[in-house]
């Protein structure tokens, strides 16, 4: 692995001037994406600053606006945060998918959004809950919906001197619920073909969907929002046939690519599949 | 579960000691080859192809000369240039001048990944550094990557000097045929005649890797004397220095190899790629060198198992008797000859007993990295072809497919479709075997929960084993305890098995026996470990090494109660004498008594038995496939094999059970695969699939015993027929579920799912 330099900051101001120096600097929460890329070649550094100490990237906590996340909280702490448990149950389902339990107790969840893989698990899961990303600079604060976040294959909008500093979940309304899935040929360690995070909103005075929310992971150069699904679902009651309509829907928002990992054709047959499955799981989870 | 057959019958054999070199591996104490330190050290790097075809038009080495901390830059230049001569291998022959290309490329690279220089520096990252520098100046050509693509006319030259044969004869110019060779026997014309049912298909499989989780590492010094030595990961020291000194054009005898502990081998560390080019790189900087390979180029670089296009007829008679068989076995060698085809051709009826068979086999160069051995060698692909014929002639005849293997089975006395005549084998006894099995007598609840699909596969397979040369020394300590020392590199517990056997002999707890594995001048020539030789071949000398101190030992009885040998007998761990029953001594007494009888004993033997048993596996399984995304899970497996005789049984289930489980990758998940440019895309642990333990039932085992007449325990090699049937087996449980027959391997999600849309 080429030579660069450390630091461990423990405060946020500290941190944000070390990125705003000259060169590439990268941050590191776990190191499961930056230490492979570093040594083969993909990514480089000519600084490498761990973020973990920083108190602000730790953060957990539910308040009155929201559930609040570090960037660099491993992904087993989120797994089993309670309101995570019981109420953004996709952000658990797709937290506890990662790689194996080492890989959980050591990635953080801003490891995950801003290595931007376009198979992300977890980002599917914060797209459908309409996730906010703040972060930070020298120069100030400022909010990004997530879903303006991606800017192609392991690229974000993020500028030089800029990093992550928390991911914002709205609270969660009643009579909702998330799910999500990915589909691997292996049952463990391998990466989604397609993985498809659901938020579904429903009112239980006539099982219309009051609101709907959809994203895949694997199916284009970033995680991406099933908008023409979402559109199907929303202001009508949510049936077999409707899931089903919307699972079909779904597959319009898809661009994938054949390659070793599986073919285009087969990407969109998953991608209405898991759209489906993940809806079920959503109606199953509200109704208890 | 284990048939009765040696039960009682021995003190050490079919017991399970923990193995003597257990402690030091799950604690992280075993040495492997890169752990090696040595003073002054250098690392090194290898530069690699990024093509798969292309000439090398020139080699610029000055820049990375001129980086401050390069010790050496070398290519093909600064070797010797290896003689045009065959070696064997074991399992498997080399051509010293290909070996050669094959370390560092010469006029041509050959395959993505091939080495076309190497570096040594004063650290890894200066290594690498100055790797990146060189220029290589290529021409690409177009590649060729399939057998079926290269056979045609016009296809892209792999070798542009090789001389392809034909059925014996040379083909008349520029050809990839490296050869055709043909099996024939009877009539089968006349048998397909005579048959009610015929079954024809035709196959194509994937290359697939070992996937033994040890990289590649070779540390070399080139002395002032010319003398070589090398430390390494290797399943044969003594071939691993013919091939070093071969590619260097030194004497064997210039060449000293020190194998560390392997991770993993399967046939594929037969093969030497980093030895000779450590040792040049030492040769030109007077310093150790140590090189240690990537994953990617593990598989980009070393050797797999072939690509094939197969085809398989088989006819039948409606009462279930085969009456003619052929197959057409064209194996992919990778960028130089020497594919398994042959192996596979000796394999690939041998579970019955076929009147007219015709078994054309051909080996045929690839733009891909060479093959290598990959347990049993080729057979895995024939049974592929042959067990899912049978299987649809089964189903065809309606007939239970254990019922028609056991009707057809080969037995003493039938003549394989290649010539040898079976000895005592153990097919029916396989067979019966799986028959009274749990799994076997179990029905298979056909639907699973949510909407799965489920199905049951057997298979059967064959692999002849190999006996070769081993030599094994055996010292008396004065505690009673021996060190035994042999050249069989361990991949699956064989220490452990070889020094039972030993204390078996003299009769004392295989704790107290203490194998060693020497280096290429500690002991007497010993070949790889692989062919399924070592318990087998290793173990015999370690017999007749044991029966040696046995002799030495009544002698030293003798003289210490000055009696004629004769006199003494040795039974139970005793020494007695036959007409004083006063005059005993264990093993361990007499020992104490060595220094004042004439010093220490040492017992040797070396060998070059005859008499491998071939051996039988046949599988059970139960698979369990989502209609709506392909996805197939195993959900039981039971694995019966004839062994001859267990003398380690956890080791001879290990063997079973990592097979099982590298049949099941390879069915399901395994390939190489290529792009548009020939180049292996999918050259890591995520995206080559081998897997994990989630993906694996737990793997049921069921040793049957019909020792081999040819070993003095019986032993038969158990290592490599456990994965012969394991491909066929799990696509004859997707036929079960889905009424698919899939004749491509890997049988993969997506392949499944269109295939279950084409059929809609
Ligand atoms: C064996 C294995 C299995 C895996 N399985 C999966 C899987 O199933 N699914 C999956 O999605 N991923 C998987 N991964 C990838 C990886 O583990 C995840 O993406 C993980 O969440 C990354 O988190 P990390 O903290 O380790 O990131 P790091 O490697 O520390 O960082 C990742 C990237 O994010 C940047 N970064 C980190 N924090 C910040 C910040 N605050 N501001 C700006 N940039 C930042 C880093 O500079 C780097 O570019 C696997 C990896 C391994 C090794």
């Amino acid at each position: 692995m080429p030579e660069f330099d450390f630091a461990q900051p423990t405060s946020l101001n500290d941190a944000l001037d070390l990125f705003a120096a000259d060169g590439e600097v990268r941050a590191l929460v776990g190191g499961t994406d930056i230490v492979d890329q570093l040594k083969t070649g993909r990514r480089n550094a000519d600084m490498v600053v761990d973020v973990k100490r920083i108190p602000e990237l730790q953060r957990l906590e539910l308040t009155d606006d929201g559930l609040h996340i570090g960037a660099a909280r491993n992904l087993t702490d989120i797994a089993e945060f309670p309101p995570v448990v019981s109420d953004y149950r996709g952000l658990a389902d797709s937290s506890l998918l990662i790689g194996s339990w080492q890989i959980q107790n050591r990635a953080g969840l801003g490891g995950n959004v801003c290595n931007a893989a376009p198979s992300g698990d977890t980002i599917p899961a914060l797209l459908s809950h309409d996730t906010v990303a703040v972060v930070a600079s020298k120069s100030g604060t400022r909010e990004i919906a997530l879903s303006d976040f991606f800017a192609g294959p392991g690229q974000t909008v993020l500028q030089k001197g800029e990093i992550l500093v928390e991911l914002v979940l709205p609270l969660m309304q009643e009579n909702s619920a998330s799910s999500y899935l990915r589909f691997i040929p292996r049952n463990e360690m391998d990466i989604a073909v397609v993985g498809a995070g659901s938020f579904v909103q429903l009112n239980p005075s006539n099982n219309t969907v009051l609101k709907a929310r959809i994203a895949l992971a694997s199916v284009a150069p970033t995680p991406v929002r099933a908008r023409a699904a979402e559109e199907v679902l929303e202001g009508n009651a949510l049936t077999d046939d409707l899931i089903e309509m919307a699972a079909v829907a779904a597959v319009e928002s898809a661009t994938p690519i054949t390659d070793v990992r599986g073919s285009a054709e087969y990407r969109r047959e998953l991608v209405k599949v898991l759209t489906r499955r993940t809806l079920g799981i959503c109606r199953d989870r509200i109704n208890g | 579960m284990t048939t009765e057959t040696t039960k009682g019958k021995y003190n050490v054999i079919g017991t399970r000691p923990i193995r003597h070199d257990g402690y030091d591996k799950v604690t992280g104490r075993a040495i492997y080859g890169a752990d090696i330190k040595l003073p002054a050290l250098l690392q090194g790097a290898v530069l690699r192809s990024p093509h798969a075809h292309a000439r090398i038009k020139s080699i610029d080495t000055s820049a990375a000369k001129a980086l401050p901390g390069v010790s050496a830059v070398i290519t093909s230049a600064d070797f010797p240039g290896a003689h045009d001569t065959l070696i064997d291998l074991g399992e498997g022959a080399i051509n010293f001048r290909y070996a050669s290309n094959n370390v560092m490329a010469g006029d041509k690279v050959l395959y993505k990944g091939h080495p076309v220089a190497a570096v040594a520096a004063l650290d890894k990252n200066t290594a690498l550094e100055a790797a990146a520098l060189i220029k290589v100046d290529y021409e690409v050509l177009k590649p060729v990557s399939t057998v079926m693509e290269a056979l045609k006319p016009g296809a892209p030259i792999v070798l542009e000097d090789l001389e392809g044969q034909d059925l014996g004869e040379k083909i008349d110019g520029q050809t990839n045929q490296a050869n055709h060779i043909r099996h024939e026997f009877g009539d089968v014309e006349k048998g397909f005649a005579e048959a009610d049912i015929v079954i024809e298909h035709e196959f194509d499989t994937a290359m697939v890797h070992q996937g033994y989780i040890e990289p590649h590492n070779a540390t070399a010094t080139w002395d002032e004397e010319g003398r070589v030595t090398i430390w390494t990961s290797t399943q044969g020291s003594f071939p691993t220095r013919r091939q070093t000194a071969g590619i260097l054009r030194l004497p064997d005898s210039s060449v000293k190899v020190i194998p560390l502990e392997i991770g993993g081998g399967f046939g594929g560390k037969i093969p030497s790629y980093l030895e000779p080019v450590a040792a040049i790189l030492s040769r030109e900087t007077g310093r150790p060198v140590k090189l240690l390979m990537e994953r990617t180029s593990v598989f980009e670089s070393t050797g797999p198992t072939p690509g094939t296009w197969m085809s398989a007829k088989v006819g039948v008679k409606n009462d279930g008797t085969i009456t003619a068989a052929t197959a057409d076995l064209r194996f992919d060698a990778g960028a130089y000859p020497g594919s398994p085809v042959g192996a596979g051709m000796m394999c690939v009826f041998s579970c019955y007993d076929i009147p007219n068979t015709r078994i054309d086999g051909y080996d045929v160069v690839v733009n891909k990295p060479k093959t290598a051995a990959y347990r049993a060698p080729g057979a895995t692909q024939a049974a592929y072809a042959m067990e899912t014929v049978v299987d649809e002639i089964c189903q065809k005849l309606g007939m239970d497919p254990l019922e028609f293997r056991i009707k057809n089975a080969a037995k003493e006395g039938t003549r394989r479709a290649d010539g040898p005549i079976h000895p005592i084998i153990g097919a029916v006894e396989t067979h019966e075997a799986a028959k009274a099995s749990d799994h076997w007598n179990t029905p298979l609840e056909k639907n699973g929960s949510d909407g799965k699909l489920r199905g049951r596969g057997v298979a059967s397979g064959y692999w002849f084993n190999i006996g070769l040369k081993s030599a094994v020394t055996i010292s008396v300590n004065e505690d009673g305890t021996v060190a035994l020392t042999e050249g069989s590199t361990d991949i699956g517990g064989s220490r452990a098995s070889i020094a039972m056997m030993a204390a078996e002999v003299l009769g004392i707890p295989a704790e107290e026996v203490r194998p060693h594995v020497a280096d290429s001048e500690g002991i007497g020539y010993t070949d790889v470990t692989g062919g399924s030789r070592t318990t087998y071949a290793t173990g015999y000398a370690a017999h007749d090494a044991a029966q040696d101190v046995v002799v030495q030992l009544r002698e030293r009885a003798a003289k210490l109660w000055d009696v004629e040998v004769d006199e003494i007998e040795f039974a139970n761990g005793s020494y007695q004498s036959k007409s004083d029953p006063e005059l005993r001594l264990s093993h361990k007494e007499l020992a104490s008594k060595l220094g004042s009888t004439g010093g220490p004993v040492i017992g040797s033997a070396s060998v070059d038995p005859e008499g491998a048993g071939g051996a039988y596996s046949t599988q059970i399984c139960d698979i369990e496939i989502d209609p709506e995304t392909g996805k197939t899970d195993v959900i039981r497996y039971t694995i019966v094999q004839d062994v001859g005789t267990a003398i380690h049984p956890s080791y001879v289930e290990g063997q079973m059970q990592g097979a099982v489980a590298q049949c099941i990758g390879w069915a399901l998940n395994e390939e190489y695969f290529l792009n548009d440019d020939g180049a292996m895309v999918n050259s890591s642990f995520l995206d080559y699939r081998m897997p994990t333990s989630l993906d694996l039932p737990e793997i049921e085992t069921i040793i049957v015993e019909v020792p081999n007449p040819g070993h003095p325990f019986g032993v038969r090699g158990v290592g490599e027929v456990p994965i012969v049937p394991g491909v066929a087996t799990v696509a004859n449980a997707i036929h079960d579920a889905l009424g698919i027959r899939l004749r491509t391997t890997p049988m993969n999600a997506g392949s499944i799912l269109a295939a279950l849309k084409a059929k809609k």
